[in-house]
């Protein structure tokens, strides 16, 4: 196990490294870095002492050997419009964002496996039908879209909950949450909900698809033979088998749910990292967009990392040591 | 011409065409995307105005909820926005411009990958790997992510929004025809046209090509909605489409500020048009998958 860890890190490491790459090559080499780097109000002797003190004069090579340089140091540039480190201020937004996609999680599993069961144990019933034919909803319904349906129902014509904001905070463990709060609670319920709505149905489908097939196995029947009853059979013996892709799926969509994100959070204004890179995308505020990028593999990195772990210990046919990389 | 070859007496198109037919929910999203695309084809014939046509436009008759009359004797049934145009008509110009952005960037992410995977499955070796590799990055990615990425490198504009949806569909055809190409590559009949000697371009074009494309065209389908659902958040989020060029998604945002006051018709209605052009979109490729996939027969 730890020797599959350190081996994954060091290959999360040359993934990284391959992605500043490409980040440099995106923002820096693809773009005017002059435009990229100096603010557009600078006049003329600021704009060329700025372009000699960043180095923009120099070769590319040794450009990207700097810019990779103040990422070994954690430097990922100062904000223009903030006039503070990018990394800063995407590491301050960052809790609200990770507190907003965990609860759309949450509800998701909370809601999708159970249904998900109910649909594949019962294939032809009405609810099972319903479920199914929600679930292709889910699917095809635009995020930002719901959202703003979402605010014109609770919001403006029954007025249950506010429409944007994070609500009052507290602080557990150093970190600013809001589900602590009845306020916080309120203004986390639609933009997570609406948030959940795509994994909701991808979990139904797959928990469905999942409880269809293993109902038919050999093992199933054999349970039943035994005389267990139902729940246990559906409890343990089903579900511990359809959990290993669910649990993959849910992992890597862990990380989707923080890119898509952005959407909600520029929907309900919520203060997450994602409404940050919308605005910074606004305001060409690049050096907040390449940290936001680099922060956003980095957390892809190690969700992929947690997935394979997890996988390992629910499906012991897998041994993460004996893997060839 | 695409179908399975197997040898069969009835045409394999029209057994495909019964088989999708069979399925009324399928048909039914069949319709619907044909009167869809009947809108956006003939917006300019049918539509009550030209909403882009300021002449036509009376900031008097701003705001007016669905089924006001016009001073000029028409009704507007489904309200108008902030300028007094017909939310009606802007739909349909809006559904023309949707769906034109979401077919192009589609079919040129398709072409760009089909060469991309037949050339990793016919080629193998360093190519097949580099090229998968970069697949498996880009997929690990949400589409989103990159698109928003792209456009914040390259700037806005109709050209780049299709230039980001190429960039994030790619990777999904190249996957797929990949797969599908190593399997019929394995083939008899591929082994028969390598043995007669055949240039490498017709076997790949005539022989290898056409006997992937099931599973293509219904990756296609898919891929048209997600193009459009995708475009019309970038619009959404005011980074993508112009404003020259208002899609369904530039549409809703228009109608977000006005949502608060309760004036919901500006985003209401633009969004069922959407989810509409998106549904039928995804029942028609949920059938296609079942009647082009030869293992699924029951």
């Amino acid at each position: 196990m730890l020797v599959f860890v350190i081996r994954r890190t060091l290959q999360s490491v040359v993934v990284l490294f391959v992605m500043s790459l490409l980040v440099f090559a995106g923002v820096y080499a693809v773009g005017n870095p002059i435009d990229i780097l100096i603010s557009p109000q600078a006049d003329q002797i600021d704009r060329e002492r700025a372009i000699a003190a960043l180095g923009l004069d120099k070769p590319l090579w040794a450009q990207y050997l700097s810019f990779l340089d103040g990422v070994a140091h954690g430097d990922l540039g100062r904000s223009f419009v903030h006039s503070t480190s990018a990394i800063g201020l995407i590491l301050e937004r960052m809790p609200a964002t990770i507190e907003l996609a965990a609860s759309a999680m949450l509800i998701a599993i909370a809601l999708g496996i159970p249904l998900g069961l109910w649909a594949g144990l019962k294939p032809n019933g009405v609810a099972g039908r319903t479920i199914m034919a929600g679930s292709i909803l889910g699917f095809s319904l635009p995020t930002f879209w719901v959202g703003l349906m979402l605010i014109m129902v609770f919001s403006v014509m029954l007025g249950w909950l506010p429409s944007n904001g994070r609500g009052e905070t507290t602080l557990l463990f150093g970190i600013p949450v809001s589900f602590t709060t009845v306020d916080g609670l309120k203004h986390l319920a639609m933009p997570a909900t609406n948030l959940a709505l795509f994994n909701l149905a991808l979990l139904i489908r797959l928990t469905r698809a999942g409880a269809h097939e293993a109902l038919l196995q050999d093992y199933v029947k054999f349970a039943r033979a035994k005389g267990l009853t139902n729940a246990r059979v559906i409890g343990v013996h089903v579900l511990r088998n359809i959990l290993i892709p669910i649990v993959t799926v849910i992992g890597l969509q862990f990380g989707s749910l923080i890119g898509f994100a952005i959407v909600t959070e520029s929907v309900f204004a919520w203060p997450g990292m994602g409404k940050l890179l919308i605005d910074s995308i606004g305001v060409l505020d690049r050096p907040v967009i390449v940290a936001y990028l680099l922060v956003i593999v980095t957390v892809f990195i190690v969700i992929n990392l947690i997935v394979d772990v997890l996988y390992s210990a629910l499906d012991p046919r897998v041994r993460l040591t004996e893997t060839h990389g | 011409m695409s179908a399975p070859g197997e040898a069969r007496v009835e045409s394999p198109l029209r057994r495909i065409a019964a088989d999708f037919l069979a399925n009324p929910v399928a048909v039914f999203g069949l319709t619907l995307l044909a009167v869809i695309v009947f809108l956006a084809l003939f917006a300019p014939l049918i539509s009550p105005q030209n909403p882009y046509d300021l002449a036509q436009l009376d900031v008097m008759d701003s705001r007016l909820p669905p089924g006001a009359q016009s001073p000029t004797g028409g009704t507007y049934w489904l309200g108008t926005d902030d300028q007094g145009r017909d939310m009606l008509s802007a739909i349909f110009y809006g559904l023309r411009i949707s769906l034109a952005v979401g077919i192009a960037a589609t079919v040129l992410a398709l072409l760009i990958g089909l060469a991309m995977g037949l050339t990793a499955a016919y080629v193998g070796g360093r190519v097949e790997a580099l090229i998968m590799r970069i697949v498996d990055i880009q997929l690990s990615f949400p589409a989103i992510l990159i698109a928003l990425i792209l456009i914040a490198v390259l700037g806005q504009g109709t050209g780049k929004v299709i230039a980001a949806l190429v960039t994030v569909q790619w990777a999904y055809y190249a996957r797929t025809v990949r797969s599908a190409a190593l399997v019929e590559k394995r083939k008899e009949y591929m082994e028969a046209a390598r043995c007669v000697a055949l240039p490498p371009s017709r076997i790949v074009f005539r022989h290898l090509l056409p006997n992937c494309m099931p599973p293509m065209i219904v990756v296609a389908t898919v891929q048209v909605a997600a193009a459009i659902a995708l475009e019309a958040t970038l619009s959404f989020l005011g980074l993508g489409l112009p404003i020259t060029e208002p899609s369904l998604g530039l549409l809703i945002a228009n109608g977000y500020q006005y949502l608060l006051s309760g004036k919901y018709w500006i985003s209401f209605f633009p969004g069922i048009a959407l989810l509409c052009t998106i549904v039928s979109i995804n029942l028609v490729a949920d059938q296609l998958r079942d009647v082009l996939n030869p293992r699924l027969q029951r």
